[in-house]
């Protein structure tokens, strides 16, 4: 008997509508536990595929902690090729999906093929069936919702964006949980899938509960003494809009399209402004105690709160003062399932291009537009890459890989700016993290201003939070908990023996193994770059700070030894010894 | 990475952990794509081998100078008896290091497996007979730094508080007795004069700034914190100044937060883990400042319970967060709670302490100390409250060791 998987794997091609449940190799499991991990083994085989290719496919696993009582467990890990960048597109989401399906008797769904018609997946524990959806094509998020009624179910779907081509389309879950990266909404959108609906009521196995227990009772203490998660002025009590103020005193929010550092009304916009205003109330993910998601009340109605990358982009970054349009901008990127990072940058990036300032109704408009893939919102819709591009502007595209950059500025914080030009998924905030130790002081502070010790730095974070995504626990947690804490954990519920480096070393397998996918795709060093305003501008000038431009000596000089570190060659490519030291096939 | 192999080496010498030279000096390593020391040392060797088998950044390797040398040696000798762990009750190890691993073989191998699962180890070997520490860390060599000085303090607090209980218990084992008698005089300090800290009503933001900076140097200078980190803050217009998370109290400067008393900003994100029990303690008291330290032995005596009660406790092993007595030292009152906001978070149980007193003492972990308009009074007490600790605790040894059994 497996304890924290079950098992099985649900395998659906929607070419023969037709699906299989197939037992996983243990082994498989135990390396790549789960999630980013498990998604990243299965798509290696595709990786030269195009990312609308009939037989690539599309991956939603769930961990070995998921449906356990392990904290922040509660999510999934959705992978496939991006139709943004075209290399590796995941994403980790939460909501309610992630314990449903483990509790329907599956650790993940694999997607292959292409229906011709719309269609509908339905999980009840082992009961699947495909559904025509033919009707429901066309219908936003909110519609969706209303005429499925997914009652205690739990609901995967993609909105009008997916359905129109929008490249940076997401795939929300239970409404307002967003797969928000990397256009994952349009690989579901192209294998016509329009939404899964999961039940589950079976119990996830766990080896030994009793330590479970006192491994989670570790985490939890851990957790109340973290002032960024449960303080006053933390996740927990503001949302992860709580970091809006800390950007704005760093003087590293982006403004203007990453123009600037400093947005002069920022003040009156940070998250204390939206609890005055909106009154928001606690929500969170199955499996957690953090709660940062909020609900708020807008035009007297509940309404998601914007998550902090949300407020910052859809003011600073494309200049306006308005917490109404900000909310508003979220509900339609929410209705019409886009991701609100890459719909604010393309929006900034035909600001700086055109030199219009935006109104309300401008924004809202375009982001209608965008959605429904008509008028100028079916260029917007290819991602700031692509529509700068088309414009004869391509240094005006803030992205790194065709991913457009998050809202920390990499001036203000030189890990993130390595952190930006290496991750596998292009221009992600996410994958090392580095805002924790250069802005939020976890473990310890780190000089933000400074390249000395960050290749591995951000090295040894990659690794850490790969199997993070893949066991699979929220990236929010580990600002006060470890992985030696969550080794406990693991070993607990699978009942494998564990350590802390055990799992780091899964992880820099799973970054590896990422990184050959992207180097199949012809990614090396050429790409792993930023942005040359960063180079060449400073950013805003405060009182007591100046955001010189970064040294672009110093950036090379840390990026090779990056690749030192990483085992990759001076090109930034994979290489055969290193690859398979790891356990990895190496068949390119 | 070198200069913070340097300042890391430094600070254990200048928190008393190690020596500048001879075998107590500090040995610490950093890794970017090469790595660097911040001296020679013979142990290099093996430490080096540890950097290839897991996936880290720094490493601190110390023997602790005496009396924690002697005292670690104490528990990680009865520790290798047993479960080959030492479980210190204080609340840092409680929360943040879960209990200490010893090993006993300088071999990077056996260090190597105890590390991957903890993130610090106690090696017994060593032809000097003095036991080594090594804590590792991802980011800086601060993690290993402030790991192991915590690992001198949990055994410090530990050694004392579980001579007084095996003491009240009626026993004296031989090697308690011989430890205490060798380290309690160099323990035991000729009781300073008070600093003289800057007056107080503060009339700038800059004057509490330089308020709160010296008042944190003090508070370090006069051995008043473990590993640097209490937390300390000032009222002034309606804004809370208080320590960063993480902050070390003797480097300050810049690491003061700005937060509104009125919720207006989120600059509290990075704040004190205890900045909620500062704001309700100041709201409450009408008091602008707060000092809060881990004196020695007031973490110590906070741990002192009645034999009795405690062998018929229903709460037994959850002291720190439900003790269910009214306790307290001269009218100074312990609380239980932990770090932090949870159920039972300090910002639930240490506020109402101050109802009737300016200082209290949290069960295994430290001493909050608010003062009128500046930090003279708060720094004033927290002494008073440490020294009268000491006193009471070696008067209780020595009245009780004529009645223990020597075993």
């Amino acid at each position: 008997m497996i304890y924290g998987w079950t098992g099985k794997i649900l395998n659906i091609d929607l070419s023969r509508k037709s699906f299989e449940i197939s037992d996983s190799d243990p082994e498989i499991y135990r390396s790549y536990m789960g999630g980013r991990g498990l998604g990243g083994y299965y798509l290696r085989s595709f990786a030269e595929l195009a990312w609308d290719h009939p037989d690539m496919i599309v991956c939603i696993f769930t961990g070995p902690l998921t449906g356990t009582l392990a904290p922040t467990s509660g999510r999934a890990h959705i992978i496939s090729k991006s139709p943004l960048t075209g290399l590796i597109a995941d994403s980790s989401v939460g909501g309610r999906f992630a314990l449903h399906l483990k509790r329907s008797g599956f650790d993940g769904i694999i997607f292959t093929g292409v229906a011709d018609i719309p269609v509908g997946i339905e999980i009840t524990d082992n009961h699947i069936e495909i559904k025509k959806a033919a009707s429901l094509w066309g219908l936003d998020i909110d519609e969706l919702h209303r005429k499925i009624r997914p009652s205690k179910a739990s609901l995967a779907a993609i909105g009008p964006a997916a359905e129109n081509g929008v490249k940076y389309a997401s795939i929300m879950i239970d409404r307002s949980f967003a797969a928000g990266r990397t256009g994952l909404g349009l690989c579901l959108g192209n294998k016509k899938i329009k939404y899964i609906l999961v039940k589950g009521t079976g119990k996830c196995r766990v080896k030994n509960r009793r330590n479970l227990i006192r491994a989670r009772q570790d985490i939890l203490r851990l957790t109340a003494a973290s002032p960024i998660l449960m303080g006053s002025s933390g996740f927990a009590a503001l949302g992860t809009g709580a970091i809006y103020d800390l950007m704005d005193n760093r003087q590293m929010m982006p403004s203007d399209n990453f123009c600037r550092t400093k947005f002069e009304p920022a003040s009156r916009l940070n998250a204390a402004a939206y609890h005055k205003k909106y009154s928001p109330e606690k929500k969170g993910c199955s499996g957690c105690h953090i709660f940062c998601k909020k609900t708020g009340i807008f035009k007297n109605r509940q309404s998601a709160m914007p998550e902090f990358e949300t407020m910052s982009h859809f003011t600073a970054l494309i200049g306006s003062a308005d917490t109404d349009l900000v909310v508003k901008a979220n509900e339609t990127c929410n209705r019409f399932g886009m991701d609100t990072i890459s719909a604010a940058s393309a929006l900034a990036c035909r600001r700086e291009i055109l030199g219009n300032d935006y109104t309300q109704k401008s924004v809202l408009s375009l982001l209608r537009d965008i959605g429904l893939g008509r008028n100028e919102g079916k260029e917007l819709g290819m991602g700031a890459t692509e529509y700068a591009d088309k414009m004869g502007r391509p240094e005006t595209a803030m992205a790194v890989k065709g991913l457009d950059l998050a809202a920390y500025d990499p001036r203000g914080a030189y890990g993130m700016a390595l952190g930006y030009a290496v991750a596998t998924r292009g221009g992600c905030h996410l994958r090392a993290y580095p805002v924790s130790h250069e802005i939020l002081r976890k473990p310890v502070a780190t000089d933000r201003f400074s390249f000395s010790g960050k290749a591995r730095i951000i090295k040894i974070a990659e690794d850490t939070n790969a199997i993070v995504d893949s066991l699979i626990a929220c990236r929010f947690v580990f600002f006060a908990a470890g992985l030696e804490e969550y080794a406990a954990v693991c070993e607990a519920v699978t009942g494998i023996e564990t350590s802390a480096q055990d799992l780091m070393a899964k992880g820099e397998m799973i970054c590896y193994n990422e990184r050959i996918i992207n180097a199949l795709n012809g990614i090396d060093s050429t790409h792993d770059d930023l942005p040359e305003r960063f180079f060449t501008e400073p950013g805003s000038r405060g009182d007591h700070i100046q955001i010189p431009p970064l040294s672009r000596e110093d950036f090379l000089k840390t990026r090779a030894k990056y690749y030192n570190i990483r085992g990759l060659d001076k090109n930034g490519r994979p290489c055969a010894a290193k690859a398979r030291s790891l356990g990895l096939v190496w068949n390119t | 990475m070198e200069y913070l192999t340097k300042k890391y080496a430094d600070k254990l010498v200048q928190a008393g952990l190690g020596h500048s030279s001879g075998i107590f000096q500090p040995v610490v390593g950093g890794l970017d794509d090469t790595l660097v020391w911040n001296r020679c040392a013979e142990e290099i060797q093996v430490l080096e081998k540890i950097f290839t088998q897991i996936n880290i950044n720094s490493l601190v390797f110390l023997k602790p100078a005496p009396p924690y040398g002697d005292i670690i040696r104490y528990l990680a000798d009865a520790a290798l008896k047993s479960d080959r762990i030492i479980h210190p009750a204080d609340c840092e190890t409680r929360t943040f290091l879960h209990d200490l691993p010893v090993v006993d073989k300088f071999d990077a191998s056996m260090i190597t497996q105890t590390l991957k699962k903890r993130k610090s180890v106690i090696i017994m070997h060593g032809h000097d007979n003095y036991p080594g520490v090594i804590a590792h860390g991802s980011v800086s060599p601060e993690q290993g730094f402030v790991t192991i000085s915590s690992v001198c303090f949990a055994c410090f607090v530990k050694f004392f508080a579980d001579y007084l209980q095996q003491l009240q218990e009626g026993y004296d084992s031989r090697k308690g007795h011989d430890l205490y008698d060798k380290i309690i005089l160099p323990v035991k300090s000729e009781p300073r004069s008070l600093p003289k800290l800057i007056k107080g009503p503060f009339r700038d933001t800059r004057t509490v700034h330089a308020a709160i900076i010296e008042a944190g140097l003090k508070t370090v200078e006069y051995s008043l914190v473990d590993s640097y980190f209490g937390n300390i803050s000032c009222l002034q217009d309606r804004i809370l100044y208080i320590s960063q998370t993480g902050a070390s109290l003797d480097e300050l400067a810049g690491c003061i937060d700005p937060v509104p008393m009125d919720g207006s900003t989120s600059a509290g994100i990075t704040a004190s883990s205890e900045l909620s029990a500062h704001m309700k303690i100041v709201c409450l008291t009408g008091r602008r400042t707060i000092l809060h330290g881990h004196p020695k032995f007031s973490v110590i005596m906070s741990m002192d319970c009645n034999p009795d009660k405690r062998a018929k406790c229903r709460f037994k092993g959850q002291c720190h967060i439900k003790c269910p007595e009214k306790r307290s030292i001269c009218n100074i009152p312990i609380v239980p709670g932990e770090v932090g906001t949870g159920p039972f978070g300090l910002c639930n149980t240490l506020p109402q302490a101050f109802e009737k007193s300016c200082t209290a003492i949290v069960y295994g972990h430290g001493v909050f100390a608010a003062g009128r308009h500046d930090f003279s009074d708060a720094f004033a007490k927290m002494m008073e409250t440490e020294n009268m600790c000491h006193a009471i605790y070696t008067e209780k040894i020595h009245a009780l060791r004529k009645k223990a059994r020597i075993i």
